[in-house]
Parts: C-alpha cells; sequence; structure tokens
C-alpha cells in the first residue's frame, strides 16, 4: 500500500530537519503538481512536509530595484498583488495565466520553479529576467539553476524560501496554450535589462527552459519586435509530440517572441 | 396551458444536479462493500501465458484475485454483438470472440486480464499492480489502413485479413455510368477522426448477489437497464432475467458510450456471486479512455459527380471503419445502416453507392457515439458539395439549392424514406441570421487586421427515432426498437409515467411531465418521471439514437389515449351525460357546453374507491402501451460556420455559429436549445480539437486530458439558433429527435469554413492550429512549387 506520513512544521529549519529524517521525504507546496502525480502512483514519498505552516513564506516586497516573492505565494497571490503589477506587470500576468482558478489559488512559485517542468511559465519569467532563487542555504543564479526537463540545481533536502527579481525596464510574456493542457506549448519571456535583452523560452526546447540568444543579440540592438525579422532558434533543439511538431514550435518562438516584445511594459 | 408542450419550463432535475444532490452509481453504498480493480493487457497483442496473483494476494485487505478461464469455467458468456451485417457476397460477418476477460489473447491495451477485490478501492488499485502477468508480445494492427494492408497483422484468426465483413448498400453499376458521363467530379479523401465519448461520469458498478434469494441487483451507469438485464441474463448466463434487477440511476452522460455491457460490469456481478461480497468499481478517466467504446474512425474515399448545371449525378463511397479489437453491440449497424443509408444527405441523388469494410484492429472497440454513423455521412456529403462548389466556381449555397429535395415523402436511393422537411426555407433563415450578405465586408476588414475570414455550410438530414422493429429486424437487428410506457394516474390525480427510456442528461423529468400537462391540463409538478429500475418499469428499449422524444413520447401519448378514454367513461357515467360530450380541459373533465364538470383528482378518486363505476368496468386507472415506430423521424438543418484564423499560428477562432434546424414540433424550446449546444459544441470538437491517437505500438497518447483535448466554454461562441418546423406526420406530437443533431450536421460547416478562410481544401480533422498551420504552410509551397 502507499502510506504516506504528513508534518507540517512551522519554520524551514523544521521543514529541512522533517527532509532530512525522511526515507523519502518530499516537499509540498501548493501540490498541484505533487499529488496528482501520487494519486497516479507515479510518485510515492514516504514523508510529505508541507510548507504552509511556515510564516511569512508567501511574503512579496519590492525595494532596491528587486521584487522578491517568498516560495509559498501562490499564483493567485502574484496575479493579483499590487506591488508585482507595479514592478513586473508581464510577472502578474504570466501568473494570471497558469491552469485555472482552482491550480491558481493552491499552486506556488516555489512549487513551480522547483519542479522545473518543461512547459511550465514561472521558469520562463526566473530565466528570462536573470533572477535569483534563493534556498535554506544559499542563493543560486537562474543561469546555474536550471539544468534540463525537471532536473535543478537544487540539493537532497534543499528547500526554496523565495525568489529574487531585478526589476527591469521593461518586459513581457506572450503563451502559446497547449490547447489540451493549456500549459506552454510555447511561452516566450523578453526582458530589457541593465545588462541587455534577455529572452527565455519554455515550452518548446528539449532540454526545458532556455535562453534564445540570437534573439537576445538582435533586441539588445534594438527592443522592438521588427528587430527580430529573420531571427529563429533551431528546430532540432525543439520538442515535437502530437500538438506541436519540432519546426511548428521553432516558428511559434520567433511569433511569440515578437508578441512579446510588442507586449512589454 | 403553461406548462404544456412548447413552454420553457425550467429542467425538473436541474436542482438535484446542480447542487451536487444526484444519485449516482459510485454514490450506491451497501452493505458488505468490496471494490474491484482491473489487471489490463500492457500492450496491444499479447499471448497471456500466466497470471501471478501471490504479491497481490499477500497483500493485506486483498479477497480475491481472478482470471478469465475462472469466469469461462463457471459458464460466463462471451461478449455479443446486436446486429449482424451480411457481406455483398452474401456470406456472413466474422467477428472475433469477446472473452469479459482475457482467456489467451489480450487484444488492446486496457483489455481485462484479471479482476482483484478487496476491501477498499485503494488496496484493490494497489494490489492491481503487484499481479504479474507472464505474456509473450505478438505483432499488432493499429491503424486501419494499416490494418487491412495484405500480410497486416491478425488480430483474430478467424477472422482473416482483420475484415469482418464487406457490406455495401445502393446500385454501383449505376453510380459508375452516372460519373462516366460527369460533366465535374470531385474525389477526396476523407478522414473520420477517432473520439472517446467523454461522458462527466465515467463507468461504474456496484453488483449484490444475495446468496439466501439466489438473486443479483446490479446498480450501473447504463442508458439501457432492461437490455443490460436482458443480455446479461440471456447470453452472459449471469441469472435469469427475474432473479436479476437492473438499476440505473442518474446517470451523467453517455453519448453511447453507456449503451454497451463491458467487461468490468459482467465481472463485477459473477465476482459478487464468487467472493459473497458487493463489489463495487468505478473507472479512472484514463481507464475510462482506455476501454470505453469510442466514436467514428473512418477513413473514405469519396467521388461525387455533376452535370453542367451542377445537378448530382451519383455519389459514391468507399469507406474503411474501424472496429477495434472485438465487436461491441452496435459496431456494426453504426457504420452501415446508420451510415450508408444517409449518404444522399438532403439532396436530390438518381444514383447512390457505398462500400463499408469493417477492419478488426489492436485497439479497443469503436461504437456508436452521438449520432453514430451520421456524422461520417453527413461529414462526406458536405464536405463534398462544398469542395465541388469551390472548384466548380460556384457559390456553395447555391449548388446545394439546386440539388435540395423538395418534396415529401421523399424515396432516397439508399433504402431511407425522409418524412417532411423545407430545406429552402431553413437555408434562407440560416442565411439570414448569420448575414451572409455581409460576409466580404467582414472578410476585407478582417484581411486588413492580418487574419483570414471563412464561411462555411453544412445542410444536414439524420434519420433519429431509432426504429420501426421489423424493418431494423430485416436488416439484421436482433432486437426491436419500439418503447412501452405506463401512466398510472393517483387516486389523488397526480401522475406517474414509467418509460423504458432513460435520461441521463436529456431532462425526460421535465419534457415527459409536459406531455401529460398539456393532455390532462394539470401542472407539470404533479407529474412525475419513473424509469431506470427494471423492478419497476416494464421492459423498455432505453435511450439512444434520440428515440425519447419520436418512440418514447408516442409510447406515452398512446397510454394517456387509454387513460383518457377511461376517464371520460367514469365522467360520463358520473356526470350523467354521453362519453362523445366529455373533454378535458386546464385539469377539469367537463360536459361540453354546460358547466357540469369533474376535477381531474375527483376522476382518480372515483376510479379507485370505486363506489360508483361504469357496469363492469374494473377499478383503477393505470394504462401501458408499446409503440413501434412507422419509420425513423429526419430533422434537418442549416448550420453556418464563421471563423476567423490567425495565418502565423493556424489558431481558428469560430466567430459565429449559426444553427436553424427543424425538429418538428418542439415540447420544450430550453431542453432542444441546450441539445444544440451540446451537440454542436461536441461536432467543433471534433473539428478542431479532439482526437484519440495510439502510437505504432497500440499504445494510448491521449489517455487524460493534458492530451485529450476537450472543448471549453471559450473555445465556443454564444451560438445563434433558431427553428423551422415541419412536423412529422409519422408519430403522434409531430416530433422529430434534437440529441444528435448538433454532433452530426456541424463538424462540416467548421471544416468548410476554415478551408473557406486558410484557401485550400487539404486539411483533415481535428483542424488544430498545428494542422491548419501546416496546410497553410503545403498550400505555400506548392503554389511556390507551380
Ligand atoms: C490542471 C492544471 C493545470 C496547470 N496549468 C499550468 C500552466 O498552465 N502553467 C504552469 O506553469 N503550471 C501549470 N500547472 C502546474 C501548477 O502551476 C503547479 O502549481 C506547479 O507546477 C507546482 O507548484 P505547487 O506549489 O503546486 O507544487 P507541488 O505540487 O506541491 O510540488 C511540486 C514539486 O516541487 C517541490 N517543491 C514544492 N515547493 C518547493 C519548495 N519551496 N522548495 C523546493 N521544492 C519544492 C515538491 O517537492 C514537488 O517535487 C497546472 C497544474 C494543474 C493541476
Amino acid at each position: 500500500m502507499y502510506q504516506t506520513k504528513y508534518h507540517k512544521p512551522a519554520s524551514v529549519d523544521e521543514a529541512v530537519a522533517a527532509l532530512s529524517s525522511a526515507e523519502d521525504g518530499k516537499v509540498l507546496g501548493g501540490g498541484q503538481t505533487l499529488l496528482p502525480t501520487m494519486k497516479q502512483h507515479l510518485a510515492a514519498p514516504t514523508d510529505l512536509v508541507d510548507l504552509r505552516g511556515i510564516a511569512g513564506m508567501d511574503a512579496i516586497s519590492a525595494a532596491d530595484g528587486v521584487l522578491t516573492i517568498g516560495a509559498g505565494a501562490r499564483h493567485a497571490d502574484v496575479a493579483a498583488s499590487a506591488t508585482v503589477r507595479e514592478a513586473i506587470p508581464a510577472l502578474a500576468c504570466l501568473a494570471g495565466g497558469i491552469g485555472d482558478p482552482a491550480v491558481r489559488s493552491m499552486g506556488t512559485i516555489g512549487g513551480s520553479v522547483a519542479n522545473n517542468d518543461p512547459a511550465a511559465d514561472y521558469p520562463a519569467a526566473v530565466l528570462g529576467l536573470g533572477a535569483t532563487v534563493v534556498t535554506n542555504s544559499r542563493e543560486i543564479a537562474a543561469d546555474d539553476f536550471f539544468e534540463g526537463m525537471f532536473s535543478t540545481a537544487l540539493g537532497e533536502d534543499e528547500i526554496i524560501t523565495a525568489i529574487k527579481f531585478p526589476i527591469p525596464s521593461s518586459a513581457g510574456y506572450t503563451k502559446f496554450p497547449n490547447p489540451a493542457s493549456r500549459y506552454a506549448m510555447v511561452g516566450v519571456f523578453v526582458a530589457q535589462t541593465g545588462g541587455g535583452a534577455r529572452v527565455a523560452v519554455t515550452g518548446a526546447g528539449q532540454d526545458g527552459v532556455f535562453r534564445a540568444e540570437m534573439m537576445e543579440n538582435a533586441l539588445s540592438s534594438s527592443f522592438e519586435a521588427g528587430a527580430l525579422d529573420g531571427a529563429t532558434v533551431d528546430s532540432r533543439g525543439m520538442l515535437s509530440d502530437i500538438h506541436g511538431t519540432a519546426e511548428y514550435r521553432a516558428h511559434l518562438v520567433s511569433v511569440m517572441a515578437k508578441r512579446a516584445v510588442d507586449s512589454a511594459v | 396551458m403553461s406548462d404544456g408542450i412548447g413552454a420553457r419550463v425550467e429542467r425538473k432535475e436541474d436542482k438535484r444536479f446542480i447542487t451536487g444532490k444526484g444519485k449516482y452509481t459510485d454514490d450506491v453504498r451497501v452493505d458488505n462493500q468490496a471494490y474491484a480493480a482491473f489487471v489490463r493487457c500492457p500492450v496491444a497483442h499479447a499471448k497471456i501465458n500466466g497470471v501471478d496473483s501471490s504479491a497481490a494476494m499477500a497483500m493485506e485487505g486483498v479477497i480475491a484475485v481472478h482470471t478469465g478461464p475462472e469466469m469461462k469455467e463457471d459458464g460466463i458468456g462471451d461478449i455479443i454483438t446486436g446486429w449482424s451485417i451480411t457481406s455483398k457476397d452474401g456470406s456472413p460477418m466474422q467477428c472475433g470472440v469477446w472473452n469479459p476477460m482475457v482467456t489467451t489473447y489480450g487484444r488492446y491495451v486496457g483489455d481485462a486480464v484479471a479482476v482483484v477485490v478487496a476491501e477498499t478501492q485503494a488496496i484493490a488499485r494497489a494490489a492491481a499492480e503487484l499481479v504479474e502477468l507472464d505474456y509473450e508480445e505478438l505483432p499488432a494492427s493499429i491503424g486501419v489502413e494499416d490494418a487491412f494492408q495484405d500480410g497486416a497483422a491478425q488480430v483474430h484468426e478467424n477472422v482473416p485479413g482483420n475484415l469482418i465483413y464487406d457490406w455495401e448498400i445502393g446500385d454501383e453499376a449505376a453510380v459508375a455510368a452516372a460519373l462516366e458521363g460527369a460533366h465535374h467530379i470531385t474525389e477526396m479523401k476523407i478522414v473520420n477522426n477517432r473520439l472517446s465519448p467523454n461522458p462527466m461520469e465515467p463507468r461504474s458498478a456496484v453488483a449484490i448477489f444475495d446468496e439466501a434469494e439466489d438473486h443479483y441487483t446490479l446498480y450501473t451507469t447504463s442508458q439501457n437497464p432492461h437490455v443490460a438485464r436482458l443480455v446479461l441474463s440471456a447470453f452472459y448466463n449471469v441469472a435469469p432475467e427475474h432473479k436479476l434487477r437492473v438499476i440505473a440511476p442518474d446517470v451523467g452522460g453517455g453519448f453511447g458510450s453507456k449503451i454497451y455491457i463491458y467487461p468490468e460490469e459482467i465481472t463485477c456481478l459473477w465476482a459478487s456471486m464468487k467472493t459473497g461480497r458487493s463489489v463495487k468499481w468505478t473507472s479512472d478517466r484514463t481507464e475510462a479512455f482506455l476501454t470505453d467504446a469510442h466514436g467514428r474512425d473512418h477513413v473514405t474515399k469519396a467521388t461525387m459527380g455533376f452535370d453542367a448545371e451542377g445537378r448530382i449525378v451519383g455519389f459514391k463511397t468507399d469507406t474503411l471503419a474501424n472496429i477495434g479489437a472485438y465487436v461491441s453491440l452496435f459496431a456494426t449497424v453504426t457504420p452501415t445502416y446508420l451510415h450508408g443509408t444517409l449518404l444522399s444527405g438532403c439532396y436530390d441523388m438518381p444514383a447512390v453507392y457505398g462500400n463499408v469494410k469493417a477492419i478488426h484492429t489492436n485497439t479497443v472497440p469503436v461504437d456508436a457515439y452521438r449520432g453514430a454513423g451520421r456524422p461520417e455521412a453527413t461529414y462526406s456529403v458536405e464536405r463534398m458539395i462544398e469542395t465541388a462548389a469551390r472548384e466548380m466556381g460556384m457559390d456553395p449555397a447555391e449548388l446545394r439549392r439546386k440539388n435540395f429535395i423538395t418534396e415529401f415523402p421523399y424515396q432516397t436511393q439508399v433504402i431511407l424514406q425522409y418524412d417532411s422537411g423545407d430545406y429552402h426555407k431553413t437555408l434562407d433563415m440560416a442565411q439570414d441570421i448569420a448575414d451572409v450578405a455581409g460576409f466580404a465586408a467582414r472578410k476585407a476588414e478582417a484581411a486588413s487586421r492580418g487574419k483570414l475570414r471563412g464561411l462555411g455550410y453544412s445542410t444536414f438530414v439524420e434519420a433519429c427515432g431509432i426504429a420501426p422493429s421489423a424493418a431494423v429486424g430485416s436488416l439484421g437487428a436482433a432486437v426491436g426498437l419500439w418503447e412501452s410506457a405506463e401512466v398510472r394516474v393517483n387516486p389523488v390525480g397526480s401522475v406517474e409515467i414509467l418509460t423504458g427510456c432513460h435520461s441521463h442528461g436529456q431532462g425526460h423529468e421535465t419534457t415527459f411531465a409536459q406531455v401529460v400537462a398539456d393532455r390532462l391540463g394539470i401542472p407539470v409538478d404533479n407529474v412525475s418521471v419513473v424509469h431506470g429500475d427494471t423492478d419497476k418499469v416494464q421492459f423498455g428499449m432505453g435511450t439512444y439514437g434520440s428515440r425519447s422524444g419520436p418512440v418514447g413520447m408516442s409510447a406515452i401519448v398512446k397510454a394517456l389515449d387509454k387513460v383518457e378514454a377511461k376517464a371520460k367513461k367514469i365522467a360520463a357515467h358520473t356526470l350523467e351525460a354521453s362519453e362523445d360530450d366529455i373533454v378535458i380541459e386546464n385539469g377539469e373533465v367537463k360536459v361540453a357546453g354546460t358547466d357540469k364538470s369533474m376535477a381531474w383528482h375527483e376522476i382518480g378518486l372515483a376510479a379507485y374507491i370505486a363506489h360508483n363505476l361504469p357496469e363492469g368496468m374494473e377499478p383503477g386507472l393505470k394504462e401501458a402501451a408499446f409503440y413501434d415506430p412507422l419509420n425513423f423521424s429526419f430533422p434537418a438543418g442549416a448550420l453556418i460556420c464563421e471563423v476567423e484564423v490567425d495565418p502565423e499560428t493556424g489558431v481558428t477562432d469560430i466567430v459565429k455559429f449559426t444553427a436553424v434546424d427543424d425538429f418538428g414540433n418542439i415540447i420544450n424550446p430550453n431542453i432542444v436549445e441546450g441539445q444544440v449546444h451540446g451537440g454542436v459544441t461536441q461536432g467543433i470538437g471534433q473539428a478542431m480539437l479532439e482526437q484519440v491517437v495510439y502510437d505504432d505500438d497500440g499504445q494510448m497518447l491521449t489517455a487524460s486530458y493534458m492530451d485529450y483535448c476537450m472543448p471549453r466554454a471559450d473555445d465556443v461562441p454564444s451560438y445563434a439558433l433558431d427553428h423551422n418546423a415541419t412536423p412529422s406526420p409519422l408519430n403522434p406530437l409531430g416530433v422529430k429527435g434534437c440529441g444528435e443533431a448538433g454532433a452530426i450536421g456541424s463538424p462540416p460547416a467548421v471544416i468548410n469554413a476554415i478551408t473557406d478562410a486558410i484557401g485550400t481544401n487539404d486539411l483533415q480533422m481535428p483542424a488544430t492550429p498545428l494542422a491548419v498551420w501546416t496546410a497553410l504552410q503545403n498550400a505555400k509551397s506548392s503554389m511556390a512549387a507551380e
């Protein structure tokens, strides 16, 4: 039988302790990915460590050009947050386009980033904005964090506590939803930052979220949709499935990138 | 009478449905409850050499693990098909044997191999994972065209070439001659995509064996509980009919998939006897994708010929129909008599021919799904005529008008005789509502925004209200398709209708009550409808094929005729008047032209108290009737779809959808419109979103909503609907079926609109963004090549 022990710690330290003493423990964020996987018997953790009892894990604040979102902030919180809308409207918009109201009311940014689903939305923002992932033990730059489909730099028993987003001068996100799941089949996050333009693509790449360098170079010289004419991604690195061939996805990356630039504020 | 025929009465059943108070099979809780989970064949084709249940049996809470060979030993019969088809050479069809649980060969992913019975559902499911199958994988045939190739893997030893039958309808020589002399010929390969029915409520069964009474009760998700009992008893040898009660309580949608008696229900009954426990099984969604009968899956080559004026001279189709691994209950009739007979569409075609080859594949059985055969025929006819119009440079509406049938009854070249219709006026109305005249301006405006606008038609006719028993018998049906009703007037005058139809979303509790309210002048609240329980209701055939209106309500009318006749006799006797002078109005039984009357409840009371009845009259007021229809009914309609395509992404937006239908007389416009909304939405699902995909090994790639795309509210527009009724002269209420029409008529309207927008006819369903974008790319490169 599938038995799971449930823990609800009150602090990050207690959570880490519970995880490290468990045989096969897992952190529970909003449960919107983990619980369906457990129901299908694709995951069977011995222990679930629920982070929702930890005070302050869902705090959102902006200071000194940095927007900090607690790992426990739910998608609906981020979508509705005045602080986020003020600092990075594209991020609020992205959060408001995840799943459906039930998913947004439960799912968390920490869970989404830790999970690194190749079709998830948040990884595009984290990478596209050059954010920093804060954990119980260290800070990890976005460029070092995502390591391919469902794989990240997180160590065993490491817990994401917050994400720090440098506030860009403008940013935009455009998602082409998979018709069935409505996850991103192609999602492109563009940002104009002090260090030049960044373009991150989710949903399309065989190794999960990635930066589109040719597009970044084009946009660094001129941050407008027209600059992207001729800037493409290689279809050989794209996913292919019944909803979208690699060629179609590569084409959509160009279309969504232009639309993201057009929508950037 | 405000509650009578034609009134927008609110659905009586909705309060319990929308407040979560419906009582479905999975809600049934009984003593001694145990739970079943199935061990299923993991590959498309395998020889099962052994089932090792030791690890499962060792788990705490596991009661039993049983397999197919044990079931066979106990005399449980093989699953039957309800309609025999004869091939064109006169030979009978050849079907593979379907054991409820596998005895030797598993033939599709999901084929039931063993059942685990345990104390809880969680234990049963966990234990099922521990049952080990020792199997040898065999070559499999998956796609219908591949399965019909020379040398394709054989699904069943006794079905050479996987060919179940090679059937024909119409006059092949006449069509060949007509096409020979045709002025213009249109040819197309048309694929009707495979669909999963997806009722909101998955299948479920609770089987209760009472050893002391030697009696079984089965609660199940059925569209036709009496047929289920008949088949379970006469063919599967579960128990004689009087020892088996089948109850279909609230059922959350069926769309055809709950007509059939599946392996799981049979197994639960048998397992209940084996274990002495009540056995419950409820499908999860992935199990539903893997094991509910699918729909459609035809590949058709169609040829249509025209004379110089645009009149159709002949129409021919050659179809491969995928039947799946086993032949399900109505699987044989769906591609033949429910498809081939509709190939004349609403057109006066002098020559029609259809050939259908039914093919076994290593996939889940395919059977009737909302529309059943008629959507496939309609899609072929309506795509062909629209494409032909484009090829001939004619307006597609005008080409249709040139060919419309205008006189009724109309005898087609493919068996059916249409009852009534007014196709020109229906199309006029639709063109008006859709503002076809303003389309060119809208197209130009869309083009200025970089969007491609298109407009597509479908003028369909369908045959429903199945069906005259003798006629279907002569074509191979194993049963008659009449319906029954009993009308019970209670001593206080309220009325109960017992019907052999079954409502799983159709709203019978409301519409059937309206028929009574209309007739007797009493409020619908004083009428209740009893259905879905073989212990309560006389035998009946259930609900499918849009039959509950034309057939089921006609039976009620016949029973009401008898009730009314007896009520008038009682009134005449009590009021000392002549029976011929008695009329029933507004809940009163009156002597016409006088103030002498009895209230309706006084009639009921008089009948049951029986102190003063006419000499020789039996007490009570309760009458039954069986109604066998004279013909199908033939709803028809004109649908116009307008779309806007984004050429950069291939995304299609349906900006307007107009449906003008002829359903004959309408009992409740709300309910009819709801049926059209649901049907059209499912048709849009087929046209743009839905498709079951198996990979080359026969694993289903679309076994959850992550990959199988159901229509959502934002995929469809707000529909523009109207009606142009020509009452059917063949049934007492003049009604025609409305349950399937939307799903039958809409797919070609959508595809014709999209192909109009993108300027190429080379597009198959579902027209996903990927498919539309690809069609645009192909058209571009073929233009560049020219
Ligand atoms: C119907 C549906 C539709 C969806 N649509 C979308 C969509 O359109 N776009 C999209 O991006 N996502 C979508 N999702 C996924 C959703 O956003 C999830 O909420 C998210 O992926 C996971 O977040 P969670 O908080 O629910 O994490 P959980 O499911 O609780 O956990 C996911 C994984 O992350 C780990 N984890 C959780 N929190 C932390 C933490 N703080 N530190 C370290 N590890 C942690 C868990 O151990 C687990 O391995 C959808 C989900 C559903 C059910």
